[in-house]
């Protein structure tokens, strides 16, 4: 999450998840909370029905949260900042902001407001399709409203303008002086149940945990004497760049615990022969993934309810995971896999439990220090928590921001990397749908689920299901530069005209052979959620 | 600050804050009042009126989950009328289903049961006559027989004030009503999303995890807290366990932030993953490139790597390797993952697919 690093000092969700209840208005946008994080969902409606909160939602699907907003854009895909410069414009034009707290606590002001002048609610409309009216409506509401949330997820920061996006909610936050206090925040909410604390723990190319700078010195020597061992100064390569390194042939080997890249990375055509390259693909996963199906070594793990340890939510908050049943056969957790090879590896590592390991975390994670398994037995604590008496943290950024100022960007709108042309004509966007999660290898394998939604589905406008004589239920064959899934088609409003969307749970639909690789150039994440493809009946 | 109110709950004075039930008092001060239809965070509907209490000077008895607490009240819970009356509805609501708990999963944690039992009920006065609906087998998630239904309404506020999914309401149908989906719909076919909220808060077996039927009776499971692993909210849940495996999932009101109790369709009932036959349960590989993946053990397996990985090393340095941690494993593990590859292998190239 560099944009909110970058501006704030810090990538984490700054509030808390029950703050969601109980504030004024929330701005939900790129997130289908509802299906995606179901609980938040919950409380954001509960926020609308019984405590008269206001709910923004800007989204170019129809997703179940539009049903409870008071106002809903819906901007074409991709056009993300050209919609908040216009609700910045409005604020700033109107003199709506507030103007002692972008005095005192930010910097960048000038310069923002010299970007966004010319974002009028009619260029935007322009741009976007947002009618202008509604954008002023929109920014009024956000700007007049006495504490305001803004939350999002993935359709925030896969397009290849996603920091600058992030940014965008930053901006519209500041400017209106939400950070920093209960209620208010810009708030991304994290896809799966450990990317904080994954990001947190440093299993990041340039930082060691809690994002101490591998090209710091001083961090470096820390970790040095910490860990007894030579570490390389240079901080190393992202997720898509080991792919490509796997396929020029710069990289020899992967050691991939428990993910599976050959369904979730864009372009998979490529993913494949890239794996296929090396000299050594060592997979450590629960199932048989589609990744290890072209594996050279193969690692049976436990699952989480196999072990002990701790998670990180989205709100900073860790807390306990705990064994509940043994692992299948030759099953061994994660850590004692690790542990085992470092050991035949010369570097020895004799951790007895989760605890211990833990126990060494806290020793090198300042934001964790004051975080023990006792203290988290009965109620999680939000990190920063600093010492053993600390409370842990609800919101971040109180009275100053962690990197000091906080930082306005002046972003120019980029239009996606790929649009709808005459060979291509439809935006294709992907998600998740309510019943399965990530690549599907777990609940595919669940009865319950399956029942529910047993296939990849093809969300279709009627308008274009008709203009392309398609039914619903028939199979339908959508392409894209780079290959082509058939699925069956669903015709739904949903989906704006123009605009088809499809899951990526499903291994015999892997709507990746269709995305493009096209990444955003400081985030380095792909533009999963905007490329050109072609729809025929198969 | 508000001003308190005190009032008498059997003999014992106890002050408390204006707009605080009968109800709320009493827990306060450790006197139980049975109630059936009452529900923590929903709306108090006074319908079962099972937590009647006697209220000095009122006509006839009160419902104390409902009754708000005046100045000078004096209130005694537990004298004959008091009984009398909760005898009577206990006893009818009993005749009126077909509540059999030799076979109900319920049977040891069912509120009905608790209230039969507490009240000193031998056998109704009452003739039982069920309604004899049909029970709701349509999916492999949650079951539903309304012949034990007590019609207190818990699921439809469950699913309407706490969940805010709005798909249950009462309908009326011939002479009795019934709880359930639009038009009478199986739980399949309406716009249920399977968050199972009615599950956990219905008193009796009249909604029940589906899954767990025949899985062990509920003294028999144990009861271990965890965290979901599926997204980012971090759900603190219950998995209740017999012989190895997991029966059923609940969520805990007791377990406060972040989700106060409340689960989803994944978390709740997308577990059965674990014990799903595919599950790897040795290591494999695969020593030419193409041959097929072999069974070997573990120290077979850790040598193949260690070996590969120091050739690979030494010949083409550390930063020819890189490695994917998780954003589903734990902590611990991936700080162990970076701290292996940054001080074992030597490089910073370690990643995850979360970006994603
Ligand atoms: S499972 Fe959830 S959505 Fe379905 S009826 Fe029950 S409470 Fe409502
Ligand atoms: S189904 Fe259960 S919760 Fe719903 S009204 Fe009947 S007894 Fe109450
Ligand atoms: S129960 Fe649902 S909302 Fe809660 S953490 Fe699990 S997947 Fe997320
Ligand atoms: S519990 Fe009070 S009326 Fe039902």
């Amino acid at each position: 999450m560099a944009g909110l690093a970058a501006t704030f000092g810090s990538g984490a969700m700054t509030n808390s998840i029950d703050e969601l209840e109980f504030t004024d208005l929330i701005l939900a946008t790129g997130t289908n909370t509802t299906e995606n994080h179901p609980v938040i969902g919950m409380k954001i409606k509960r926020a609308v029905k019984q405590h008269g909160t206001k709910l923004i939602v800007i989204d170019p699907r129809e997703i179940d949260l539009v049903k409870y907003a008071s106002i809903w854009l819906r901007q074409k895909p991709g056009t993300d900042v050209a919609v908040f410069n216009g609700l910045l414009n409005v604020i700033i034009a109107e003199g709506l902001y507030a103007k002692e707290y972008v005095a005192e606590r930010t910097e960048g002001f000038d310069a923002l407001k010299t970007v966004v002048a010319k974002y009028t609610p009619d260029y935007v409309e322009n741009i976007s399709g947002v009618p202008a009216e509604d954008l002023k409506k929109a920014a009024r509401m956000y700007a007049k409203a006495n504490r305001a949330s803004i939350i999002y997820a993935m359709g925030i920061t896969q397009h290849i303008s996603g920091t600058d996006n992030v940014k965008s909610t930053a901006n519209l936050a500041m400017l209106c002086g939400n950070v920093g206090i209960e209620g208010g925040g810009v708030n991304p909410l994290r896809g799966q149940n450990n990317v904080q604390g994954a990001c947190d723990m440093g299993a990041l190319p340039n930082v060691y945990p809690a994002y101490q700078q591998v090209a710091n010195a001083d961090a470096h020597k820390k970790f040095e004497a910490t860990w007894g061992a030579t570490l390389s100064p240079k901080p190393g390569l992202t997720l898509m760049e080991i792919m490509a390194g796997a396929g020029s042939g710069a990289i020899k080997a992967v050691y991939v615990m428990g993910e599976n890249p050959l369904l979730s990375d864009p372009d998979l055509h490529h993913v494949k022969k890239e794996l296929q390259n090396l000299d050594l693909l060592i997979v450590q996963d629960i199932f048989l993934t589609e990744t290890a199906q072209i594996a050279d070594v193969v690692l049976p793990v436990a699952s989480f309810a196999e072990k002990d340890g701790t998670f990180t939510n989205t709100e900073r908050r860790v807390q306990r995971v705990r064994k509940a049943i043994e692992p299948p056969g030759e099953a061994k957790t994660d850590w004692e896999v690790i542990a085992g090879l470092s050991n035949k590896m010369g570097y020895p590592m004799h951790y007895t439990s989760a605890k211990e390991i833990f126990e060494e975390v806290t020793t090198v994670t300042p934001s964790y220090a004051g975080i023990t398994y006792k203290r988290i037995e009965k109620e999680g604590l939000q990190w920063p928590c600093p010492t053993h008496d600390h409370k842990g943290t609800k919101f971040l950024h109180k009275d100053r921001f962690s990197r000091g100022l906080g930082l306005f960007t002046a972003i120019e709108f980029i239009p996606p990397n790929e649009l709808p042309d005459k060979d291509y004509p439809f935006f294709l966007s992907t998600g998740r749908v309510l019943y399965h999660y990530h690549t599907g290898t777990m609940t595919t394998r669940t009865q319950g689920l399956s029942e529910r939604c047993p296939e990849s589905l093809v969300e279709i406008n009627p308008i274009d299901a008709e203009n392309s004589g398609i039914a619903d239920g028939q199979m339908v064959k959508v392409t894209s530069r780079r290959g082509t899934v058939e699925a069956k088609a669903h015709i739904t409003q949903k989906s704006a005209p123009g605009t088809i969307f499809m899951n990526f749970h499903f291994a015999n639909a892997p709507v990746n052979l269709l995305t493009n690789p096209a990444l955003d150039p400081t985030g380095k994440i792909p533009e999963y959620k905007v490329c050109a493809v072609k729809l025929v009946a198969a | 600050m508000e001003k308190k109110i005190t009032i008498t709950i059997d003999g014992q004075e106890v002050s408390a804050k204006p707009g605080q039930t009968v109800l709320e008092c009493a827990k306060s001060i450790g006197i139980f009042i049975p109630t059936l239809c009452h529900y923590q965070n929903t709306t108090n509907v006074g319908a079962c009126r099972v937590c009647v209490v006697e209220v000095e000077n009122a006509r006839s008895l009160v419902a104390s989950c409902c009754m708000p607490i005046s100045p000078g009240m004096v209130i005694r819970t537990s004298t004959p009328a008091v009984r009398a009356a909760q005898k009577m509805i206990v006893e009818l609501l009993w005749s009126s289903g077909d509540h059999n708990c030799l076979t109900c999963e319920q049977n040891g944690q069912c509120e009905l049961q608790n209230l039969v039992y507490w009240l000193k009920i031998d056998k109704p006065r009452f003739n039982i006559e069920p309604p004899g609906y049909a029970p709701d087998n349509s999916n492999t998630m949650i079951h539903r027989d309304l012949n034990k239904c007590v019609l207190c309404g818990r699921c439809i506020r469950a699913c309407n004030e706490i969940q805010v999914n709005e798909v249950l309401d009462f309908a009326m149908r011939g002479s009795y009503a019934k709880v359930g989906p639009a038009f009478d719909a199986d739980y399949i076919d309406s716009a249920c999303v399977f968050c199972g909220e009615c599950l956990q808060v219905c008193p009796t077996g009249a909604i029940t995890f589906k899954q767990a039927k025949f899985g062990g009776r509920p003294w028999e499971l144990d009861k271990v807290r965890t965290t979901c692993t599926y997204c980012g909210v971090g759900c603190q849940m219950d998995l209740f366990v017999k012989d190895n495996s997991i029966v059923k999932v609940m969520g805990n009101r007791e377990y406060g932030q972040p989700n106060d109790g409340s689960l989803c369709v994944k978390g709740r009932f997308g577990m059965d993953f674990i014990s799903h036959p595919d599950r790897l349960k040795k290591p494999l590989i695969r020593y030419k490139k193409n041959e097929d993946l072999k069974e070997v053990t573990w120290d077979e397996a850790y040598t193949f790597i260690a070996d590969k990985l120091t050739a690979i090393k030494h010949t083409n340095g550390p930063d020819s390797i890189a490695g994917l941690a998780s954003a589903r494993c734990s902590n611990e593990e991936n700080y162990l993952f970076q701290k292996f590859m940054r001080a074992v292998i030597g490089t910073n190239n370690v990643d995850h697919c979360a970006r994603l």
